[in-house]
C-alpha cells in the first residue's frame, strides 16, 4: 500500500473549532462580569468587549458602609460559616468514609443508601421546621443556624467523595504496618492518614465550595450581622436608589468568584477526580 | 474450624469498629435531616393561626388533619377556592414550572454535556485548557451566576445588543423561563460533561478499533458502543441533575423572584413560610415526596444504580 501523506485533517479542525466554541461559551459570561466590574457606572451597558472607562469605584461601592453595604463583614461571615462547616464535615466524614471503604459489616448498603439519599435531599424540606425551631429557642441571628443546616448538605458529599478515594488507596501498607507491630490505631495514624491527605484536601475544596455557595438556608435564616456573601450579592444596594447597581454587583461577584476560580484552576486535576469519583467508578 | 472462627471474630470486631466510626456521621445527619423532616411532617398536620371563616374568630393551633395538604392540592383558601395571585392558587402552576425546568434543563445539559465530553476525550493540543475552562461556570456561586445572567439579559444588556432584539427578558413569562434555563444550562453543563467524560474514559480503545475494523460507521460506533457502555455513568449523572433541578431555587428566586410564572415548588415553600409555618411544612413535604418518587422511578425503572455505583468497587 503506498504511503499517502495526509493533506489536511478535517477531523482535527472540527475538534479545534468545537474546543473554541466550548471555551467561549464557558468563559465569555465570566469575562463579561469582570469587564463590567471595572466600568464606570455611566457606561454600564457599553457593548465594547474590551475594558472601557476603567475605574475602581465599583469595588469601593461594594464596601461602602454609607450605602448600607457590609461586604467585608459578609465575606468574613461566609469564611466562618463555610470554614466551620468544612472542618466539621471533614473530621466526621473521614471516619465514616474509612469504615465504608475499608470494613465489612452488616447494613453497609443501607448506610450508604441513607447517606446518598441525604445528599439528594431538597433543602426546602428542612427550612420550615428549622425556621420555627430556631425562632423558638432564640437562635436567630447566630452563626450556628447557618452552620448546622449547611452540614447536612456538605457532610454526605464529603463521605461520598472520601469513600471512593479511600477505595483506591494501597491498604496493604496498613496490614504490613500491623505485622511490624503497630496497633490498628497507630497504623491508621502513621500510615493511612498521610496517604489519605491529598484525597482529604481535594474533598475539603469541594466541601468548601459547596458550603460557600449555599443560598437557600442563608437567605432565610441569616440576619443583618450574619449575612453571607451570596445573600448580600442578591440584595445589593447601589449608589443610586431604585436602580439595579449592575456594575457594583459585578464587582462583588468578581471578588467572590476570582479566588474560587484560581483555587479551582490550580487544583484542576484533583477537583475533576473528586467530582467524578463517586458517580462513575 | 479455627479459620472460620477467627474470620467470624474479625467480622464482629470490624462491625464494632464500623459502628463507632459511623456513629458521629449518623448522629449528625439524624439531627440535621431526620429531626427536621419528622418535625415538618408533624407540623403539616397542625392548623396555622388564622381567622375561622365560619365563626369569624381568630384561632390558633389544633389538628388540621389532611386539610393543609388538600388545601394545596385543590387550591383552597379558608374553605373557598383561592383567588388568582395568592400563593394557594399557584401550586399546580409551580409544579408545572418545576417539572418544565427539570425536563428541559436536564435534556439540554445531557445533550450539550455529551458533546463537550466527546470533544474533551479527543487528543489535541490545549485539551487541558478546555478541561480547566469548563470548571469556571461550575465554581461560580449560583447567586453570582443569577446576577450575572440577570445583567446579560437586562433590557439594554449584551444579549439584546448581540442579537439585535428588544426583549424584556425577565419581564414576561416565556423569555423569563428561557433566561433561567439558559443560565442553569451554562452553570451545570460542565458538571454533566465531566461525569460523562469520566464514563467515556472507562471504555477501552480496543473496542473502538475492533469496531472500525469491522467497518462500523461513526454513528454506529456511537449508538452501538459509546451509548450502551457509558449508560451507567450517564444514568447516575442524569439522576443527580434531575433531583438537583427539581429543587431549583437560587436562579429563579434571584432572577425573577418567581414572577411571571417562574416560581418553582421550592420558591413557593419559602414564600409561604412567613404566612404560615404549618401549611409551608405541608408544601415542603409534598415537594420532598415528589423528589423521592422521581428518584424511585429512576432507580427502579431506568436502572440508575446510584448506591451500587457507590458501594461496588474493584476490591471487596
Amino acid at each position: 500500500m503506498p504511503v499517502r501523506r495526509k493533506k489536511f485533517d478535517w477531523g482535527q479542525v472540527r475538534t479545534y473549532v468545537s474546543a473554541v466554541v466550548i471555551l467561549v461559551w464557558c468563559l465569555a459570561p465570566a469575562y463579561w462580569m469582570i469587564v463590567t466590574a471595572f466600568r464606570d457606572t455611566g457606561f454600564t451597558f457599553d457593548p465594547s468587549i474590551w475594558p472601557t472607562h476603567v475605574t475602581w469605584d465599583n469595588f469601593a461601592t461594594v464596601f461602602d458602609e454609607n450605602l448600607g453595604n457590609h461586604f467585608g463583614r459578609n465575606l468574613l461571615n461566609s469564611l466562618l460559616v463555610a470554614g466551620v462547616t468544612t472542618i466539621v464535615a471533614l473530621v466526621v466524614g473521614v471516619f465514616a468514609a474509612y469504615a465504608l471503604a475499608r470494613l465489612n459489616f452488616r447494613f453497609k448498603f443501607a448506610v450508604m443508601g441513607f447517606i446518598l439519599g441525604a445528599s439528594m435531599f431538597p433543602g426546602v424540606a428542612i427550612v420550615t421546621p428549622l425556621f420555627q425551631l430556631f425562632t423558638n429557642i432564640g437562635w436567630m441571628g447566630t452563626y450556628q443556624v447557618l452552620i448546622i443546616p449547611n452540614i447536612s448538605f456538605v457532610l454526605p458529599l464529603t463521605v461520598y467523595t472520601l469513600t471512593s478515594f479511600f477505595r483506591e488507596m494501597p491498604w496493604e501498607l496498613e496490614e504490613s504496618a500491623r505485622i511490624d507491630g503497630c496497633t490498628q490505631g497507630q497504623a491508621f495514624r502513621k500510615v493511612i492518614l498521610p496517604l489519605a491527605a491529598p484525597a482529604t484536601f481535594t474533598t475539603a475544596i469541594l466541601a468548601f465550595i459547596s458550603a460557600w455557595n449555599e443560598f437557600l438556608i442563608a437567605s432565610q435564616l441569616s440576619s443583618d450581622s450574619t449575612r453571607t456573601v451570596t445573600v448580600a450579592i442578591a440584595y445589593f444596594a447601589g449608589a443610586q436608589p431604585h436602580q439595579e447597581p449592575y456594575t457594583a454587583v459585578m464587582a462583588a461577584g468578581t471578588i467572590v468568584t476570582v479566588p474560587l476560580v484560581i483555587l479551582v484552576l490550580v487544583f484542576q486535576r484533583k477537583i475533576v477526580a473528586g467530582l467524578t469519583a463517586g458517580a462513575v467508578k | 474450624m479455627p479459620g472460620r472462627e477467627s474470620a467470624d471474630r474479625k467480622q464482629v470486631t470490624q462491625g464494632r469498629w464500623a459502628s463507632m466510626l459511623l456513629l458521629p456521621t449518623l448522629i449528625l445527619l439524624a439531627i440535621v435531616i431526620i429531626y427536621p423532616v419528622v418535625n415538618a411532617i408533624i407540623m403539616s398536620f397542625q392548623k396555622d393561626a388564622a381567622l375561622n371563616p365560619t365563626t369569624g374568630l381568630f384561632e390558633e393551633g389544633g389538628s388540621a388533619g389532611f386539610s393543609n395538604y388538600s388545601d394545596w392540592l385543590f387550591q383552597q383558601c379558608s374553605g373557598q377556592s383561592c383567588p388568582p395571585g395568592t400563593l394557594g392558587s399557584q401550586f399546580w402552576s409551580s409544579m408545572g414550572t418545576t417539572f418544565f425546568f427539570a425536563v428541559v434543563t436536564v435534556a439540554l445539559e445531557t445533550v450539550i454535556g455529551f458533546w463537550m465530553a466527546i470533544i474533551m476525550a479527543r487528543v489535541f493540543r490545549g485539551r487541558s485548557a478546555v478541561r480547566a475552562a469548563v470548571l469556571v461556570p461550575w465554581a461560580i456561586p449560583t447567586a453570582v451566576t443569577a446576577k450575572l445572567w440577570f445583567f446579560i439579559f437586562a433590557f439594554e444588556g449584551i444579549a439584546n445588543k448581540l442579537f439585535g432584539t428588544q426583549i424584556l427578558w425577565t419581564g414576561s413569562e416565556w423569555p423569563a423561563k428561557w433566561a433561567i434555563i439558559i443560565s442553569d444550562v451554562w452553570k451545570t453543563t460542565p458538571f454533566m460533561a465531566l461525569l460523562i467524560l469520566a464514563g467515556l474514559q472507562l471504555i477501552p480503545d480496543e473496542v473502538y478499533e475492533a469496531a472500525k475494523v469491522d467497518g462500523a460507521s461513526t454513528w454506529q460506533r456511537f449508538t452501538q458502543i459509546t451509548l450502551p457502555l457509558v449508560r451507567p455513568a450517564l444514568m447516575v449523572a442524569v439522576l443527580f441533575r434531575a433531583l438537583d433541578a427539581l429543587r431549583m431555587f437560587d436562579l429563579p428566586y434571584i432572577m425573577t423572584q418567581g414572577a411571571n410564572n417562574t416560581s418553582t415548588l421550592s420558591i413557593l415553600v419559602v414564600d409561604q413560610i412567613r404566612q404560615g409555618f404549618n401549611s409551608a411544612a405541608a408544601l415542603s413535604t409534598i415537594t420532598f415526596l415528589v423528589i423521592f418518587i422521581v428518584a424511585f422511578i429512576f432507580v427502579r425503572f431506568l436502572g440508575a444504580n446510584a448506591v451500587g455505583a457507590a458501594t461496588s468497587s474493584g476490591r471487596k
